[in-house]
């Protein structure tokens, strides 16, 4: 366990760099350039900016750049964002909870939902039911979340005016079911490509598991088909579904990024497009680590309890 | 042995429609079994043994893709015969695990790898016997105990793969024998084992049935473990039956040409070194089950075989004496 977990950090430390690395080049060799932000609108002169570029260290070779920002990052200093001056780790973390809150539900609601999709799709396999679910899936995988979104905004807020279209809550009122209503939408939609994700992921499996001999040994007891099917195929089944939550940890951030900007809300989605808008590297990149943390340390954590879910397996 | 039989199949035919055509997997098989009997059945791969097994236990992928017919009659715990085949399904899962169990091949998969083996095996129990949680406990540490798994209390918490082969086939054999079975079906029990392992399971099959007195249809490729365990054989060939007989006279005097390669590729101890080379196999493949022969399905592979004869129709299931069946139209010529 311990020689595995040293294992699997190591790798998430080379991925973290790896990422880092990309991540620095494509901002830094993208056109533009921090200062273009400075140079555009005020009437700095040329000697400013070499003055702001000098402070700033932007005037070194790339590698240099790289390696200080690696150094400075090491020691836990994460910056600070050329738009306000504020800690990066600040900014992150005041958008944070509205990403993890929006996030979370729709994980919630993805994972009931696609999950019950997916028993009863295996279970009656060819169905219409399970013909209907497989079509649903698969557009609402090849559907991009924005346009769902502009949708969902067009139909419940504009035309039937039930819903609000953004943000996280009502200024001045803040209620539970303020909070609430706001959520519903934008929870929803992301939840939409979860769930076909969820409802794939679980109809195959359960799909592997009815063909077991394990299974026909059941059956062979005489069980009656729900116990069998509860007793014996869905915990099978289950089980690696919690791999699953690590491995779309990567498109549920995407899609809450997309998300996130269609409904204004306020958190790390829309704060990544922002900065990215306004050339804040120090918060792009901030952010970037952030999320790549995030999905390694997710992943190794459902591996782990998989594998104290799953008697037979033993890290190694 | 002159009990009436506890299973009785009649005319029992399975056919799978499948893509490229319908299978005949079982046409036509007969036989009965009565109380400490054993009944062996042989033949190679794919010659509808396990398709017939799971027939029995009405087992088989339920839908329109599978048509079985004939009748299968098994005696109930009540002593009342049923008739298998149209039992309503609510009454058949009463008889499945009670009246009639079954041990499979695969010790290994036939498990469910995240259960405990002790809840596996009371599952059954509290099912058809209504017992409680604990005295349902209690008898499975003596069903551990009577199929000779060492410290059973302990070995109640243990998961499949905790388990060697050896001892997973001994916890099936407890959980087929757990509601004392009238019927118990081994799909080739020992196959998966090595031969040390295989005759303490074979020697502790024919103890139990001692005990209890049930029938036991054998299913194996191996004629080795069928001189030392069966009562009856009955060898099958592409789906049909090809001869059924005690085991001496079979082993004796086989009259069907397979049988006959059958027994020859065995190996056998009186013979052993003073047969130099590899045993003879029967030449030729297993046939196509989309594309049986004409005639006698063996006859693509048989020494024996007459052209016009063999292949014209299919030979009867004919009788060849006192408890005796043979299905070739040449037996009384072949055999001295
Ligand atoms: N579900 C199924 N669908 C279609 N064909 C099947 C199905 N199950 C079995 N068959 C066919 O039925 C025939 C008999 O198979 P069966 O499993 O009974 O053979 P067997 O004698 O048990 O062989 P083995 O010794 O390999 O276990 C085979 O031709 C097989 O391909
Ligand atoms: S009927 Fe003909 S082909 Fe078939 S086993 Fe007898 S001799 Fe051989
Ligand atoms: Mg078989």
């Amino acid at each position: 366990m311990i020689s595995y977990l040293v294992r699997r950090l190591g790798q998430a430390v080379l991925l973290l760099l790896i990422v880092s690395m990309v991540g620095f080049a494509i901002l830094y060799l993208a056109p533009g350039g921090p200062l273009s932000q400075f140079a555009a609108g005020t009437d700095m002169s040329q000697e400013d900016l070499d003055r702001i570029a000098e402070q700033l260290g932007l005037n070194r070779p790339l590698p240099v750049q790289y390696a200080e920002w690696l150094l400075r990052m090491l020691t836990g200093d994460w910056g600070r964002s050329y738009r306000d001056g504020e800690p990066v780790l600040y900014v992150i973390g005041s958008h944070l909870g509205a990403t993890l809150q929006l996030m979370l539900t729709a994980t919630l609601l993805a994972i009931m939902i696609g999950c019950w999709i997916g028993i009863l799709g295996a279970i009656r396999r060819y169905s219409i039911f399970d013909t209907l679910a497989t079509v649903g899936a698969m557009v609402a995988l090849s559907i991009p979340t924005f346009w769902f979104g502009l949708v969902a905004i067009y139909v419940f807020s504009v035309e039937l005016e039930w819903l609000p279209s953004g943000n996280r809550e009502t200024v001045g009122d803040g209620s539970l079911l303020d909070l609430l209503r706001h959520l519903i939408l934008p929870a929803s939609v992301l939840a939409l490509v979860e769930t076909a994700i969820w409802s794939r992921f679980m109809r195959s499996s359960m799909l592997d598991v009815v063909n077991q001999d394990y299974i026909r040994t059941a059956r062979a007891k005489g069980l009656p088909e729900w116990q069998v099917l509860a007793g014996h195929a869905m915990r099978n089944a289950a089980l690696p579904m919690i791999t699953v939550v690590g491995l779309q940890l990567p498109t549920l951030l995407g899609g809450a990024l997309v998300t996130e900007t269609v409904f204004t809300w306020p958190g790390m989605g829309r704060l990544f497009l922002d900065s990215i808008s306004y050339r804040d590297y120090p918060v792009v990149m901030g952010i970037l680590m952030f999320s790549a943390t995030m999905v390694l340390v997710g992943s190794l954590l459902a591996d782990m309890l998989y594998a104290v879910a799953d008697p037979r397996i033993r890290l190694g | 042995m002159t009990a009436a039989p506890v299973l009785q199949v009649e005319d029992l035919s399975v056919r799978f429609r499948t893509r490229g055509g319908e299978i005949a997997a079982v046409s036509g098989v007969s036989f009965a079994v009565r109380p400490g009997e054993t009944l062996a059945v042989v033949g190679e791969s794919g010659s509808g043994k396990s398709v017939t097994s799971l027939a029995l236990m009405r087992l088989l992928p339920p839908g329109a893709a599978v048509t079985v017919t004939g009748r299968v009659g098994l005696r109930g715990k009540d002593g009342r015969m049923l008739d298998v085949l149209t039992l309503p399904e609510p009454e058949m899962r009463g008889v499945r695990g009670d009246a009639i169990a079954m041990v499979f091949q695969e010790p290994m998969t036939s498990l469910n790898p995240v259960k405990p083996v002790g809840e596996q095996i009371a599952e059954a129990i509290r099912l058809h016997r209504g017992l409680d949680r604990r005295a349902a406990t209690e008898e499975v540490v003596r069903l551990l105990d009577l199929v000779g798994i060492p410290a059973p209390r302990q070995r109640l918490a243990s998961y499949p793969h905790h388990l060697s082969g050896g001892m997973r086939q001994r916890v099936m054999i407890a959980m087929a024998l757990s509601c004392e079975p009238a019927v118990l079906i081994a799909d080739e029990p020992t196959t998966a084992l090595d031969v040390t392992i295989q005759a303490q399971i074979l020697d502790l099959l024919r103890r139990l049935q001692e005990r209890t007195g049930m029938a036991v249809v054998f299913i194996t490729h191996n004629l080795g473990v069928v001189a030392e365990i069966a009562d009856r054989v009955m060898v099958m060939y592409g789906g049909r039956v090809v001869e059924q007989a005690d085991v001496r006279p079979l082993f004796a005097r086989p009259l069907m040409p397979y049988t006959v390669g059958l027994l020859r590729s065995v190996p056998r101890l009186d013979l052993a070194g003073r047969r130099a080379g590899p045993l003879p196999a029967i030449p030729g493949n297993v046939p196509d089950p989309l594309h049986m022969p004409e005639g006698c399905g063996f006859h693509p592979r048989c020494g024996d075989h007459v052209a016009g004869l063999c292949d014209a129709r299919l030979p009867e299931l004919e009788s060849a004496g006192e408890a005796r069946l043979v299905r070739c139209v040449r037996w009384r010529e072949l055999t001295p």
